[in-house]
């Protein structure tokens, strides 16, 4: 038997005790690839995997299967991900089996912006079961073998299942007995949202490595370079669950004109620094969506390179 | 719009501030349009949404609702609900293409005749501005 | 009570831009609780119906009645020796009466005049808010007596989900997110530990998705 559940890079890289990085990449608004190859190539030996994301604040893009595959043909690790807005359990049992079966070994189980957000908010609602349910869904049919029904299933999907955590939204007391929750229900890894409150992640992370998580799923912290003053404000104002320090949007604007980007990097890089040191963090998520091509700068800054082969 | 036209316009006033207000312009021998029906309420807030709309049923041009002030209403808070009544009327007007300054709602003090009168004037000239309802 | 919300006048206007007998019908059920469909509210709309006939100069003939509900076959017919003396009726009650009165009457022109919403209560005088969806399964007291399935934006069972913020759901800031609240509460009931169980895939077999819906009560039926 296998020690192995997926066989994935990242799963070997994680259980080989390395800092695993990953990253992300968003699909296209149509059925072109040209930009998501040049995109999956600034990536390239970069991270371990790359997150593709499943139609993001409800804007209706390629789907993450696709676009997954498209990845794996251009010689990187997806880790494909789906929401519980758009799926009825068929759909996603389905789906899961489709892309087991083309080589996908890593998913991503999120619950998905409401639609309402999104450029069609007119849509039907699915939310057929939730993020909790859908790591469950996984674990039974990789596991038990099989679907939701008890029926056994014909090859049964090998992934390595990972959830999405975000430890500032509210209730805050509550997130890190959400966190167990989903690893009790069968998370194996782990993706923070992006983290810009330090003081407030090592809070959660000690109360998670307190709860001896950390030993029982790999915990990546997400980190998102900051473009710029706006940016910073954008994503303090007008993201839910999201938490930017004041302190952090005064060191952004005094960095200067033209010198803003480069400091929003190098917090990032002083963060992942800190995170490879941090109890109970094993690895990093990068999200620099269409930023894609200064990946492998803030790879090589932040020791990043080369990634470990296993 | 004739020089002819003498606009039908129903007129509710509480028999509180309005009231008195009325009391003191008649006291100053203050002539009030005869086109206006005056129709004595025991406060502005008594009148419902089908008291404001029946006088443009059976014809009228304009109405209006004269009462006390926000803060000094007798009965609190008649007023206030009358305000409201008479947004949502504005509202039905619009949406059939009537022009819902047709109908409006003026704060009175007690002791002010002259401004009983004035606000019967002002609607008299609007109305007569905006012309007979039918020719909309 | 059913909530509902009168259409747009212009909407209904154009509904029956063609009839010239028109009965408008109303409920003293949930819409008459709701402000929306009762004896006043047929007033109302019989007056307005009125008033826009000055604009086109068209002679109209309007009536207003209200029925002790249109939910049940024996009010329904309370109207059946007038409705051939109109050629369109208005019926301002929730969703079903319109479709009963079209059934009880099929040669009539039943228009609904209000758009029904959601079963809910009053919170406030003139707001009334969301609670129940008809899920069929009910389960409010595992979450301390709040229903995710009708107040979650997600209908999530283990929420919350991490759009959650200053006790609001990401969807809106009018819109409260129910599993703060379940949390809070739990919490204060010293049950949290319960929210650590994990709630599997609801069947929702019971619920819309599951075809339209029939409750037969055989000791009730003669």
């Amino acid at each position: 038997m296998s020690e192995y559940k997926s066989g994935s890079n990242l799963e070997k890289i994680l259980k080989a005790g390395h800092f695993a990085f990953t990253g992300e990449c968003g699909p296209p608004l149509g059925a072109n690839v040209e930009h998501l190859k040049e995109k999956a190539g600034h990536l390239k030996g970069c991270v371990d995997a790359v997150n593709v994301t499943d139609n993001q604040t409800a804007v209706v893009r390629m789907s993450s299967w696709a676009a997954s595959l498209v990845l794996l043909q251009e010689g990187l690790e997806p880790n494909f991900q789906m929401v519980c807005r758009d799926r009825n359990r068929l759909a996603i049992q389905s789906d899961i089996l489709g892309v087991y079966s083309h080589g996908i070994k890593n998913m991503l189980c999120l619950s998905g912006d409401h639609q309402r957000f999104g450029n069609h908010p007119e849509a039907k609602n699915v939310f057929d079961i939730d993020s909790m349910q859908l790591i469950h869904t996984v674990k039974t049919m990789r596991d038990e073998g099989t679907f939701l029904n008890g029926q056994d299933i014909d090859g049964p999907p090998e992934l390595f299942i990972g959830a999405a955590s975000n430890p500032f939204a509210e209730p805050f007391e509550f997130r890190v007995h959400r966190l167990a929750k989903k690893i009790a229900v069968g998370a194996d890894f782990i993706q923070t949202q992006c983290i810009y409150n330090m003081d407030r992640f090592r809070e959660f992370m000690k109360r998670a490595v307190d709860m001896g998580l950390h030993e029982k799923c790999f915990i990546l912290a997400g980190v998102t370079p900051m473009k710029s003053v706006g940016m910073a404000r954008y994503m303090a104002k007008q993201v839910p669950g999201m938490d930017v320090p004041a302190s952090l949007i005064k060191r952004l604007q005094g960095a200067g004109k033209g010198k803003v980007a480069g400091e929003g990097i190098k917090f990032a890089v002083e963060q992942i620094e800190e995170f490879k040191e941090m109890e109970g963090v094993a690895g990093v998520h990068l999200m620099a969506i269409e930023w894609e091509h200064r990946v492998p700068e803030i790879s090589k800054l932040a020791g990043m390179l080369p990634r470990p082969k296993v | 719009m004739s020089d002819n036209f003498k606009p039908k316009i129903v007129a509710f006033y509480c028999s509180n501030c309005a009231s008195s207000a009325a009391n003191v312009a008649d006291g100053m021998n203050k002539v009030l349009p005869e086109n206006i029906k005056m129709v004595q309420v025991p406060c502005t807030g008594r009148l419902e949404i089908l008291h404001l709309l029946k006088p443009f049923e059976e014809g009228a041009d304009g109405v209006y609702v004269a009462g006390c002030q926000e803060d000094s209403c007798q009965y609190v808070t008649g007023i206030t609900k009358a305000t409201k009544r008479v947004a949502h009327v504005k509202k039905i007007l619009e949406q059939l293409d009537i022009a819902p300054e047709r109908i409006d709602i003026f704060n009175l003090s007690a002791g002010r005749g002259q401004a009983f009168v004035d606000v019967a004037s002002e609607m008299n000239d609007r109305i007569k501005e905006l012309g007979p309802l039918l020719s909309e | 009570m059913i909530v509902a919300e009168q259409k747009p006048i212009t909407e209904i206007l154009e509904m029956v831009k063609e009839f010239t007998k028109i009965l408008v019908l109303g409920c003293k059920g949930c819409v008459t609780v709701c402000n929306v469909g009762g004896s006043k509210e047929a007033a109302i709309l019989a007056s307005t119906l009125k008033i826009a006939t000055r604009k086109t100069n068209k002679k109209i003939e309007v009536a207003a009645h209200t029925l002790e509900r249109q939910c049940d076959p024996e009010y329904v017919d309370e109207v059946k020796d007038r409705i051939d003396d109109y050629d369109a009726v208005i019926s301002i009650a929730c969703g079903v009466g319109p479709q009963f009165l079209s059934e009880r009457y099929p040669s009539a022109r039943i228009f609904p005049g209000v758009n029904t919403k959601f079963m809910g209560g009053a919170v406030e005088h003139g707001m009334w808010s969301e609670r129940c969806a008809g899920c069929g399964t009910c389960v409010i007291h595992h979450f301390g007596g709040l229903c995710p399935i009708s107040r979650c934006s997600k209908s999530l069972l283990n929420g919350p989900c991490g759009g959650s913020s200053n006790g609001k759901c990401e969807i809106s800031k009018d819109v409260d997110c129910i599993w703060d609240m379940i949390v809070k509460k739990m919490t204060e009931l010293g049950r949290l530990e319960e929210l650590l169980e994990f709630v599997p895939p609801k069947s929702w077999i019971t619920a819309r998705d599951g075809g339209p819906r029939r409750l037969i009560r055989e000791e009730l039926v003669i």
